[in-house]
């Protein structure tokens, strides 16, 4: 029983990540009707938000000690960060904070990019034929992976969580069996980011006149073009919000996995197959699948199963179990879980 | 000569075919003031070549935009390593069994893929490559061999030729005694290129050719007035996965090592750009987009900061520093950065790729003769706007 919970919170934070990338791609493709084979991209380019910060918080200043020295004899290089020279014990923990503090810095960088890419390439492609615009996404994907290589190097950059956040929870505790449940605090943060984050996606759509006129716009763009709406300005205004969900996703990941430049094309594949799963166009469908997929491949993973699947003569499922899946519903489900009649037929 | 090339008759056709014959097996000769005339480069110009006309096959006659044509290319490398282990080093053997499986696989993946057009199936294509390339990554290991590549072995048990070939030299494979490398692998590839593109071009002017651009221009009418098409885009698919299997089972004639990369959304994206490059739906655009990223990769790739400090020494020293770390973005391990930039550009203005542009310039020459007016085939060869 423990070991089963464990595998649903397991596959939870990466079915969360999932969730996060295939919500943004189902927005951008239910209004624009543009499939984004660069948001995988964006998900990488928030990740590296976090990098840059860390990055320009741990500035340091380097003095020369002038009584101690090195083994060498060197005097001893002394290197404190400006952030801690400046707010003293204030600046260690902002240095400390670096990756949810990055998130504030993420929301307006991806926002500015998302809409600067909207407005600069994706929109000359509304009228073009599909294949062409996941051709350009997909150059575009490339362009900014490159970009991302040449200035932060192609290996992994770790970051890590606030020292707070850190540890583990004892769940087991809870029910009166210390040891059994053991879980990252931070993968609890994760997840509870991305479902507020889901949560206030709907809600913005539910609930404010602005999502409402984008829901209408989705139904029927023409219409509410007629009744003299700027749907246009509105839908890029979807696709920035997209690419922050993207980017803050990425930010919050970044002490699961440390992020490197291909980060986002591996995530971006599996996403695809869970926004295909879901149902394209379909926001509930991307976001259930997304966890539904998630779980499943962390229990694919678990020792105990893989055991019992090797004496049948099956290993390795838990490298294609998604696929696998995607496989089967689309032969039996053709437009997914939760597919609208009439979307991408 | 452009009439030449939009012109449909058998005879023309033949002659075309005769005339890149003779500029393919010409290429030591011609490609030589290029700085390209080495064998390893034109081998994988032809080779790559067959990859992408193959993979033309699918998306230039029935506008499905495949992601995953690399798997099929990995597929035929491995079959190809695997009867070199098994049968000994003839590359025939290999081909086809490389052509057989991989076109046994293309079966099995286009018939789940094909059940759905546009966009769902590009991503269906694209995650089962990526699940081949996990799979060759890790879990098959024992008949991949994982990271380290699929390579033929000294004691492997090579039923035909193990006595032969064991006097301490690289084992490469041969037929009737003459090494399938340099020269002799570029004129075997050639060889089997012109054959490629010879059947390409059949297809094309075929019936069967002629339902499948049907099936690009409308799919929806057609299935109105009653046609089943998924038999003719499975065949389609099939076909091109053939392609690409050969031209895997070549890359082991040249070669006889197979590695999971090749099988990465990476190189499958490669293929689409040099079909998109050279030309979408042309018989020789995809083998020009082929050999133009090849040269250039080639040539690109070889760059590195002495280099560039050589090129732009002429400037004044500040200068220089800047050029050179503004350039070295582009060269050398930024190559894929150029390539991408590449990908945008073309697929921004030029979708038609470099035949397009070859075609206009050549309207527009022909239009400041006065001569060449609005002839009847003119637009056959530039894709139909919108689908």
């Amino acid at each position: 029983m423990d070991a089963i919970l464990l595998q649903v919170l397991n596959g939870l934070d990466k079915g969360a990540a999932y969730a996060l990338i295939a919500l943004g791609l189902t927005l951008i493709f239910g209004t624009l009707g543009v499939v984004n084979f660069a948001h995988g991209a964006l998900f990488m380019l928030g990740a590296f938000c976090a990098v840059t910060i860390n990055k320009v918080l741990t500035l340091q200043k380097v003095v020369l000690s002038q009584t101690e020295t090195t083994a060498w004899g060197t005097p001893l290089e002394i290197r404190t960060p400006l952030a801690q020279e400046w707010f003293g014990d204030l600046g260690l923990t902002i240095i400390d904070f670096s990756v949810p503090i990055s998130i504030l810095a993420a929301i307006p960088v991806m926002l500015l990019i998302g809409v600067v890419m909207e407005r600069g390439l994706i929109r000359y492609f509304y009228k073009r034929p599909h294949a062409e615009q996941i051709l350009v996404t997909f150059g575009l994907a490339i362009v900014l992976q490159e970009i991302i290589k040449a200035f932060f190097g192609a290996n992994p950059i770790q970051q890590n969580a606030p020292e707070m956040l850190q540890g583990a929870i004892d769940f087991g505790a809870l029910f009166g069996n210390p040891g059994a449940l053991v879980y990252p605090l931070w993968r609890m943060v994760y997840l509870a980011f991305s479902v507020i984050v889901i949560l206030s996606v709907f809600a913005f759509l539910q609930f404010t006149t602005f999502g409402m006129v984008v829901r209408a716009g989705m139904a029927d763009r023409e219409t509410v073009g007629l009744l003299g709406i700027d749907i246009d300005r509105r839908f890029t205004i979807v696709f920035g919000i997209a690419a922050v969900v993207a980017g803050t996703a990425g930010v919050m990941y970044t002490p699961i996995l440390p992020p490197d430049y291909h980060m986002g094309m591996d995530f971006l594949v599996l996403s695809f197959v869970v926004v295909v799963v879901g149902g394209m166009g379909s926001l509930g469908g991307a976001v259930s699948a997304g966890f539904l997929l998630g779980i499943l491949q962390s229990f694919a993973s678990m020792s105990e199963i893989r055991d019992l699947l090797a004496k049948v003569g099956i290993i390795g499922l838990d490298q294609i179990i998604i696929y696998l899946i995607a496989i089967v519903i689309l032969l039996v489900r053709p437009r997914g879980l939760m597919g609208r009649k009439g979307v991408m037929e | 000569m452009l009439s030449l090339f939009t012109k449909s008759s058998e005879k023309s056709d033949l002659l075309l075919l005769a005339l890149f014959a003779v500029v393919v097996f010409a290429m030591p000769i011609w490609l030589a003031p290029f700085g390209a005339a080495y064998p390893d480069l034109m081998q994988r110009f032809a080779i790559y070549g067959i990859f992408a006309t193959g993979f033309n096959i699918l998306f230039g006659l029935t506008g499905y935009l495949s992601f995953g044509h690399a798997a099929f290319l990995g597929v035929g490398s491995y079959t190809a390593v695997w009867t070199f282990k098994l049968l000994g080093m003839n590359p025939i053997p290999a081909i086809i069994a490389a052509i057989i499986v991989a076109g046994l696989f293309a079966l099995l993946i286009g018939f789940i893929s094909l059940r759905r057009s546009g966009i769902y199936f590009s991503i269906l294509t694209l995650a089962f490559a990526q699940m081949c390339y996990n799979l060759a990554y890790s879990v098959l290991t024992p008949i991949t061999n994982g990271e380290t590549g699929l390579r033929v072995l000294r004691d492997d048990l090579r039923l035909f030729d193990a006595p032969t070939v064991g006097d301490g030299g690289p084992l490469l494979s041969h037929i009737g005694g003459i090494e399938m490398t340099g020269m002799p692998g570029f004129y075997f590839a050639a060889v089997l290129l012109v054959i490629m593109v010879g059947l390409a071009m059949r297809i094309f002017r075929s019936p069967f050719g002629m339902m499948l651009k049907a099936v690009k221009t409308n799919q929806t009418r057609l299935n109105y007035t009653g046609v089943n098409t998924r038999p003719y885009t499975l065949a389609a698919f099939v076909i091109s996965g053939m392609y690409a299997g050969l031209a895997g089972a070549l890359l082991c004639v040249i070669d006889p090592l197979a590695g999971a990369e090749r099988m990465q959304w990476t190189a499958s994206g490669e293929v689409v750009l040099m079909t998109i490059l050279g030309g979408v739906g042309t018989i020789i655009g995809p083998i020009l987009g082929a050999a133009l990223i090849k040269y250039f990769e080639n040539i690109f790739s070889a760059f590195n900061d002495q280099t560039l400090n050589d090129i732009f020494s002429f400037l004044p020293d500040q200068l220089q520093e800047g050029f050179v770390s503004v350039t070295s973005l582009f060269v050398g391990e930024g190559w894929n950065l150029s390539l991408g930039i590449l990908f945008v550009i073309i697929v921004v203005f030029l979708p038609g790729g470099v035949t397009e542009g070859l075609n206009r310039i050549g309207r527009f020459g022909l239009r400041r003769l006065g001569i060449g007016h609005k002839s009847k085939n003119e637009d056959e060869t530039s894709p139909a706007p919108g689908e």
